[in-house]
């Protein structure tokens, strides 16, 4: 098994990257958790508790660099099954943190099995499409691909988390690029526009501009029958899809789960007002300037007025005490990792390895794009971690579990050709 | 394409971030100054506004301190309720109730449980207070005016509106600003400058220390102190020589340009405008639609100058050589001044008038063929009536006259221009506007104007500029109330005209207004005027009008008396200027007579009239 790890072949710009990513998360958490008005003692815990997580991390990391390369292909589907009986779980064993049934409580620490169950449905997916048999463009493998991802999605969405579905979702990214038919993406993408259309506004209202779109385009394309047929097509599923929507979330669901959509998609207002996260993270961008405030200086993260500001806001912490030049420092140092992993994913010829390095771009870059887009007021508020920087052990092993797997399927890229 | 996909959206995400990154923190970051932040808190302490005093020193506008009782109910400890309720003079129920009511506001931020708390209750809360927890006491003030009188020129203040907080930097919410008056037109001096605190603190909205170590931190700067122009007996002497009656006494030394007094009648307690009940008298005054008394007549009343404004007319006549002091006209009980056209005159028939008795007389005719003549001295009558519009100027009518309150009105004197709008194609000549000559016509002023004229006069030729305020703590009055502004008429003309105005009160039309060893000097007027009721134009009785000073030599003060509708000059308005004259000169007055004449003196039904349904008579 020795033979696998070539030290070499390591990408280790890719490893210093991530080092000085999570080295950045820890100092800023650090800072976030200094306001000195909460209990010290519980506050000191969030550092020190993330700082166990980043050593236990390196642990993973070096673990995944001495595991056989054929370990992964060979238990592919068993780490994705563990995953999905530990979502199970929950359902059982958990306990509920903000409203979402997402966690597994020992002690002083919890788990998150939906962050673990992100790298072990690439995995398997990655195996799954990698297998000689299976090809994205027969239905079949469609439908076992989109049963992969089916899965865990249902599963949190009785959680529900709603942040978290939107990251399976994206594997829709790595399906297109491996060259899944575009009707799916836009099917995709209808169903996602729609989703929201329908929640935020009413089903009927929807159907009725539906209706709307689909005559006209009858009228301007009657002569092409060949396109009436599509049209009637898209119009009947997504009609299908727009009240299945609306009585999924109005029987199906439980009013909790209800209201907690409805604040995710700010058709209630928290009881702090609506938009208050947002504002407040402005604020702390704003009086960051250009060179920031300075360690452990920032006004707004001192006085502790970022809600959730070491968990997911906090990139405005970095915006806040480190500036301009901080804030976009790291989302340079994000675009070059996520440019690196998939330019490495185009020269990978390993198919299990490629479609795996895919998977590991997108999801970084669909948790990168929400969490600061929603950060610095460009995407609507969705719960979701920054990858490596947030406070959070499930979330910072279970990526640095993702990127190892990835730096490991690397490593062997060329040895086995 | 799908190659590229991904590659792209990671570029043009992170592009978009960062271009938003250097919008919300380089260049859109106005909105979020250190104001606004809500980790800092702002904390203004205010310098006491600016006391106000007369020109003798005494102390008309102070400041009182009242204060509000704070809750924090987090923080309440109540050891003693029963003693608790006692020295704050409320039930138990109310207590429980008001607690109730500050917990639904906030628990951790203070609001105000107890407002308005006097100096008395004050000292007995203050007593026991330390055994309470959580609450506190605020110290808070208000103007108090001492001098009951006044209230037009001292002005009012009040919190500032939402317009003013926006269109000035310097205000925020809450705040008093002056509103009216002096208190508005010195408002940057007898506010002074605030200075502020700013404060870290924390999402619980507790105050953890000094933000940044106090580098933002100013000092207020304390306020200034203001000396009146004012002579508060002779405003409050005013003041009940105009009971019953509407109308306005200015009163000006003319040697300083100071305006020694301002009445305006009916008036009101300056009181009225502070504290709660602020709103509510304020629309009591603003429904008296009678009495108008929040309308300054003395500042913003436009009304014909009448006989008074002979004077203007005989100087311009002189100084343009259209007459001398010996110049006869003749009167037969007034004259034809066109082919049809006769203006009427209380002279005897066969009167012949040189200057002197024309206005002790006060004769239309004279007045009238001199101004008649004064306009056609020149080629067409447009030069003319520009010439004499020139004149008139220099006095300081037709215009704002620039003094330190910020109401006020600019009078009406015509020039051709206004003519030619009435009569176009020259259709106009100087008889046309002939009623100017006698002060009626299209001529207005305000009574503060008519005192400006007084002044004039009695400086024989010029005037400073009418203001309130006589000295500011470490600071000097503008510049403009100390320079001499001089009419176009010279110096040597006056004296004529000043003889006439001596004979007006020695065997003239205002004999009843003589003073015992002063030689006071003036001249009555008595103006027509109309308004309209139902859209009918109906004459009211004419105003008595008086402008004058004395002593006649060396003038000490200068006055002009405007009461409305009160008929001949000699009437109303002659005595109170007398009357105004000897308690300035004299700081007392001998003339009982006369005094109580004045102060019974009813005018009431007169202002009634046109709101009676039936027709009135007038000029009784």
């Amino acid at each position: 098994m020795n033979n696998d790890v070539n030290i070499r072949k390591i990408d280790w710009t890719s490893v210093m990257i991530l080092f000085v990513l999570v080295m950045l998360g820890l100092g800023n958490i650090y800072s976030s958790s200094q306001a000195y008005l909460l209990d010290s003692i519980f506050t000191m815990n969030s550092f020190s508790k993330q700082l166990f997580f980043a050593i236990a991390s390196i642990f993973i990391f070096l673990f995944v660099q001495i595991l056989p390369y054929s370990f992964f292909t060979k238990y592919a589907s068993i780490l994705y099954l563990l995953s999905i009986i530990s979502l199970i779980g929950l359902f059982l064993f958990g306990s509920e943190i903000n409203g979402a049934l997402a966690w597994y409580q020992f002690g002083g620490f919890s788990l998150q099995p939906s962050e673990f169950a992100k790298p072990f449905t690439a995995l398997a997916l990655a195996k799954y499409l990698s297998d000689i048999n299976s090809n994205i463009k027969t239905i079949k493998t469609q439908f076992y691909s989109f049963l992969i991802i089916l899965i865990p999605i249902i599963l949190i969405i009785l959680q529900p988390d709603p942040g978290t579905i939107i990251i399976f979702l994206s594997f829709f990214l790595v399906f297109y690029k491996i060259g899944l038919p575009s009707i799916y993406m836009n099917f995709f993408i209808g169903f996602i526009v729609l989703f929201f259309a329908t929640i935020l506004l009413s089903p009927n209202y929807v159907m009725i501009f539906l209706t709307f779109l689909t005559l006209l385009l009858l009228y301007f394309l009657k002569k092409k029958s060949y396109y009436i047929k599509k049209i009637l097509v898209y119009t009947t599923v997504f009609s299908v899809f727009i009240y299945s929507v609306d009585f999924i979330f109005n029987n199906v669901f439980e009013q909790r789960h209800r209201d907690r959509f409805n604040i995710v998609m700010g058709l209630e207002e928290d009881y702090r007002g609506s938009g208050y996260n947002t504002n407040q993270s402005r604020i702390a961008f704003a009086s960051g300037g250009m060179f920031g405030e300075g360690f452990l200086k920032g006004s707004q993260t001192r006085g502790n007025f970022v809600p959730e500001q070491h968990t997911d806001y906090i990139f405005s912490t970095v915006g806040e005490e480190w500036g301009f030049l901080g804030a976009s420092s790291i989302i340079i140092l994000f675009t070059f990792l996520m440019l690196r992993i998939s330019k490495r994913a185009e020269l990978q010829r390993n198919l299990f390895s490629k479609i795996y390095s895919y998977s590991t771009v997108t999801i970084i870059f669909t948790h990168f794009f929400i969490n600061i887009g929603m950060v610095i007021g460009l995407v609507p508020t969705i719960g979701i971690p920054l990858p490596f920087l947030s406070y959070g052990g499930s979330s910072l092993m279970a990526f640095v579990l993702l990127f190892s797997i990835y730096i490991k399927l690397d490593s062997q890229r060329t040895s086995r050709w | 394409m799908k190659n590229k996909l991904l590659p792209f959206l990671i570029i043009l995400s992170s592009l978009i971030f960062i271009i938003r990154l250097f919008w919300v923190q380089i260049i859109n970051i106005d909105d979020v100054k250190l104001s606004n932040k809500n980790s800092v808190e702002k904390v203004y302490n205010y310098p006491e506004r600016g006391y106000i005093f007369d020109r003798n020193n005494k102390l008309i506008v102070g400041n009182e301190p009242f204060y509000d009782l704070m809750i924090v109910p987090s923080e309440i400890k109540l050891t003693d309720t029963l003693e608790f309720c006692k020295i704050l003079k409320i039930d138990k129920k109310v207590l429980i109730e008001k607690i109730k009511k500050a917990k639904n506001y906030s628990t951790i931020k203070p609001s105000v449980f107890l407002s308005q708390i006097s100096k008395k209750d004050y000292a007995v809360i203050q007593e026991k207070l330390w055994k309470y927890k959580g609450f506190s006491v605020r110290k808070k003030s208000n103007r108090n005016y001492i001098l009951n009188s006044a209230s037009n020129i001292l002005g009012y203040i009040s919190e500032v509106n939402d317009y003013e907080v926006r269109d000035n930097s310097y205000y925020e919410s809450g705040e008093l600003i002056g509103r009216q008056g002096i208190e508005k037109s010195y408002e940057n001096k007898l506010r002074g400058i605030k200075g502020v605190s700013y404060f870290q603190k924390d999402n619980f909205n507790r105050i953890t220390g000094p933000y940044k170590e106090g580098i933002y931190d100013t000092l207020f700067q304390k306020a200034k102190n203001i000396n009146l122009t004012i002579d508060s007996d002779l405003q409050v002497y005013g003041d009940s020589l105009m009971i019953n009656k509407f109308g306005s006494i200015i009163a000006i030394e003319p040697e300083s340009g100071e305006i020694l007094s301002l009445i305006n009648a009916p008036n009101f307690d300056p009181n009225l405008l502070i504290g709660r009940d602020r709103s509510k008298n304020y629309i009591k005054l603003k429904n008296d639609t009678i009495g108008k008394p929040l309308f300054d007549r003395g500042l913003q009343g436009m009304y014909p100058p009448g006989s008074t404004f002979k004077l203007i007319n005989g100087l311009i006549a002189l100084e343009e050589n259209v007459i001398s002091p010996q110049t006869k006209i003749a009167c037969n009980e007034g004259h034809f001044y066109s082919k049809n056209r006769f203006m009427k005159c209380h002279c005897k028939p066969g009167t012949i008038n040189d200057l002197n008795s024309a206005i002790y007389t006060s004769c239309n005719t004279y007045f009238a063929t001199i101004y008649k003549n004064t306009l056609e001295k020149f080629d067409d009558s447009k030069t003319g009536m520009n010439k004499w519009n020139e004149h008139v100027k220099t006095f300081g009518l037709g215009n704002y006259l620039g003094y330190d309150h910020p109401l006020g009105q600019p009078g009406l004197i015509p020039d051709s221009k206004y003519y030619d709008r009435w009569y176009p194609n020259n259709r106009w000549r100087a008889v046309t506007t002939i009623s100017n000559g006698i002060g009626q016509g299209e001529i207005l002023t305000t009574p503060i104007q008519l005192g400006n004229i007084a002044a004039t006069i009695a400086n024989r030729g010029w005037y400073k500029t009418p203001h309130f305020v006589k000295t500011i703590t470490n600071d000097s009055i503008k510049l403009k109330y100390r320079q001499k502004k001089y009419s176009s008429i010279n110096k040597k003309h006056f004296e004529n005209i000043i003889e006439g105005m001596y004979d007006v009160i020695e065997k003239g039309t205002a004999q009843n207004s003589k003073i015992k060893d002063i030689k006071i000097v003036g001249k009555t007027g008595t103006a027509e005027n109309f308004i309209k009721i139902n859209g009918v134009r109906k004459q009211l009785t004419d105003h008595s009008i008086f402008i004058g000073f004395a002593p006649k030599d060396n003038p000490e003060i200068a006055i002009a008396v405007f009461i409305e509708n009160g008929y001949w000059g000699t009437r109303w308005a002659a005595p109170i200027a007398s009357l105004m004259m000897e308690k300035y000169l004299n700081k007392k007055v001998e003339r009982k007579y006369l005094e109580k004449y004045i102060l019974s003196g009813n005018l009431i039904n007169e202002y009634l009239k046109p709101y009676t349904k039936t027709n009135f008579k007038i000029n009784e």
